[in-house]
């Protein structure tokens, strides 16, 4: 290995000048289409890839072994950072995971404002979705609306929980807080104004010759590939594979919602882009159902589970036996019985399951998050060979990865 | 004396432990129980030596010798369905048995159902790699091998992935502390600088609530405050008070006291 310094840095004895027709370029780490920080070896020949190598790590912050060293409760904010587009759905999928280990079920006011929290995010994850990949591609203007409506769902997370990005809004047991004054009514005037938005998307992009030549065909994903390489959401849903963690193996509210699974069969970027818009539209829906649904709910918002659970703010103010376990619960934390759990659920990326081996103690002995675009990012190096170099962006766009949560 | 850590597990531990606290177990349930977790849990013990089955939390887990993986995840894939492997990593055991947990999670599309292969290696063991059968371990071996270091046998391209390629260790085992060893505080030190600025720069600050006296582009120094990048050593250090507003107080331990005499 050739020993690195200032003059020569290192890059895993990449030869860059070769004698035969390739080139090999780097791209990235620092790279704006490379969603934070991919850094892709491709070997080309001419302008066609022959040979593609995808390297990460740059964002690694060790978020698993800080879950060894972390009570359960104070881990759940850290998940904000992994997928930090969507942090209310890595909230949940941690969340989820304990409560399975525990046994306790979040009450049904919660649940709604958890679904209610899981969709808006899915809205605001594929808005930032295709704000970015139609700037990749090259469509400004597209950005431009899609963070405007992106704002105004920021607005209303913002309003809820007081982040825009980390959201530590859903938690082990329920949530902290009731929906404030007048928000279901904003959610409903944003839910009102959203699909004359999406039809403006629509209308820009479904149809533009240049959109159609840049994603059609580009970015093939066999539905075999996608099985091999465990591809999950909308890349296995574009390849054919209809498959929703939220409508086969439904947790939360979802079995009792009334929505569809667009699923596609072109196998290519034009073919998820469109899954995108219409779950967005999926998604309209579920909320507009959750609105009517939180009227029929009760107040308690945390599960009542004395043992794993602070009680709520009043009881703790005003009785002694609750004051005692908050204390134990915040001093020390929660002891969830020994075993091993796997949550899987529907991220706007993917499958998102946190999988966690409890020994009994207020650390989790192992916690592996299984991260959905760790192997979107995985099935580059299969699918970047043949295609040309101009499209290389186009395909990373559409695998929609984040980086916070490929690196962990 | 100094207090005795264990070096065989530096993670964060529990600081008190009741004596009497029996830890509860999640309940594991007979595969017999689950028609369809049953009839896989018997083609796969036709194919390989089962160690245990059980149904933990709704999913079905099958243990199995660690040799014998392929010929059970290749019944697993090619006659129950589990066409998806999800994940797979390892649990460091290593304290206390001297083994690795590997864990394979599948999932059935058709049953809707999620099956978990364990299996375990002991340290200097490796393991046969799935890629044949699933290309997504083409990936989650590599971080596999990177977080725990464990070899696996006849992988194309068994690299680190998420560490840097000239990294010591393996993060994700029990013996590596979380805020990193001791070549971790020196790597980036070694890369920007070089070796012979080890002095000048020092070791990396690894601990984000150290507090460091001699910092002074921070706000470390309550008290005792230098101007903006100073060296701390040419400039007075002594202490200045911290100075308390002068506004009025009452004091209220004079004067006159409230007694209690009348609640007897």
């Amino acid at each position: 290995m050739q020993q690195p310094n200032k003059l020569r840095p290192f890059f895993e004895n990449l030869n860059f000048e070769r004698d035969d027709n390739t080139m090999v370029i780097n791209f990235g780490p620092q790279h704006p289409s490379a969603h934070g920080q991919l850094r892709l070896v491709l070997e080309l020949q001419g302008e066609q890839v022959v040979k593609a190598y995808p390297d990460i790590g740059y964002l690694h912050r060790g978020i698993e072994k800080m879950a060894e060293n972390m009570i359960y409760n104070e881990f759940l904010p850290t998940t904000d950072r992994l997928d930090y587009i969507a942090s209310t759905s890595n909230n949940y999928a941690f969340a989820l995971a304990v409560e399975r280990l525990i046994g306790v079920e979040a009450p049904r006011r919660a649940q709604v404002i958890r679904t209610m929290l899981l969709e808006l995010n899915r809205i605001i994850s594929h808005l930032f979705f295709l704000a970015t990949h139609a700037l990749d591609v090259g469509a400004m203007s597209i950005f431009l609306y899609a963070f405007r409506e992106r704002e105004f769902a920021m607005d209303l997370m913002e309003d809820y929980c007081g982040a825009r990005l980390t959201h530590s809004a859903v938690r082990i047991g329920g949530v902290p807080l009731d929906l404030p004054d007048g928000w279901l009514e904003n959610l409903a005037r944003f839910l009102d104004k959203l699909p004359s938005q999406i039809k403006l998307y629509e209308d820009l992009l479904t149809e533009n010759r240049i959109w159609k030549m840049r994603l059609e065909n580009v970015g093939i994903v066999t539905p075999e590939q996608a099985l091999s390489w465990g591809c999950s959401g909308i890349m296995l849903r574009g390849s054919g594979i209809k498959y929703d963690i939220r409508k086969e193996e439904p947790y939360e509210l979802y079995s009792e919602l009334d929505f569809d699974i667009p699923v596609s069969d072109r196998c290519d970027s034009y073919g998820r882009y469109r899954l995108y818009m219409e779950e967005m539209k999926e998604s309209i829906k579920i909320l507009r159902q959750l609105i009517d649904m939180y009227y029929t709910t009760d107040s308690q918002l945390m599960a009542h589970a004395p043992r794993y659970i602070s009680a709520p703010k009043e009881e703790i103010m005003t009785q002694n036996y609750a004051l005692m376990q908050h204390f134990v619960l915040v001093t020390q934390g929660m002891r969830p019985p020994k075993g091993t759990v796997y949550a899987p659920t529907e991220s706007p990326k993917g499958e998102l399951g946190f999988l966690i081996r409890s020994e009994g103690e207020p650390y989790a002995y192992r916690l592996k998050c299984r991260a959905p675009s760790f192997f979107h990012t995985g099935i580059l190096q299969d699918i970047l060979p043949g295609t040309y170099i101009a499209d290389v962006v186009t395909i990373i766009g559409s695998t929609n990865i984040v980086f916070g949560e490929v690196d962990r | 004396m100094r207090r005795y850590t264990p070096k065989d597990n530096v993670q964060k531990r529990a600081k008190y432990n009741d004596r009497y606290w029996v830890a509860p177990i999640i309940p594991r349930v007979d595969v017999s129980e689950d028609e369809h977790f049953a009839s896989v849990s018997k083609i796969i013990s036709e194919s390989v030596e089962l160690l245990d089955s059980y149904i933990e939390l709704g999913q079905l887990v099958l243990e199995i010798k660690p040799e014998q993986n392929i010929d059970a995840i290749t019944a697993l894939k090619e006659e129950c369905g589990y066409s998806v492997c999800s994940e797979l990593s390892a649990i460091d055991y290593l304290s206390q048995d001297g083994e690795f947990e590997i864990f394979y999670q599948f999932l059935n599309m058709t049953e809707r159902k999620r099956a978990r292969i364990i299996t375990r290696i002991k340290e200097n063991q490796s393991i046969e790699s799935i890629v044949p059968l699933y290309d997504m371990a083409k990936f989650a071996e590599r971080e596999m091998y990177d977080m725990f270091g464990i070899y696996v046998n006849n992988h194309p391209y068994l690299k680190r992935i998420i560490m840097p390629d000239d990294w010591e260790g393996h993060p994700l085992r029990k013996t590596y502390p979380l805020e990193g060893d001791e070549f971790a505080s020196w790597y980036e030190v070694d890369k920007i600088f070089g070796k012979e600025y080890r002095d000048i720069i020092g070791p990396e600050n690894r601990d984000p609530a150290r507090v460091d006296r001699y910092d002074t582009q921070r706000f470390a120094r309550v008290g005792k405050e230098v101007p903006f990048g100073a060296d701390p050593s040419l400039v007075d250090t002594t202490e200045t008070p911290i100075e308390y507003s002068s506004a009025p107080l009452s004091d209220y331990n004079k004067g006159p006291h409230k007694t209690l005499d009348k609640r007897k």
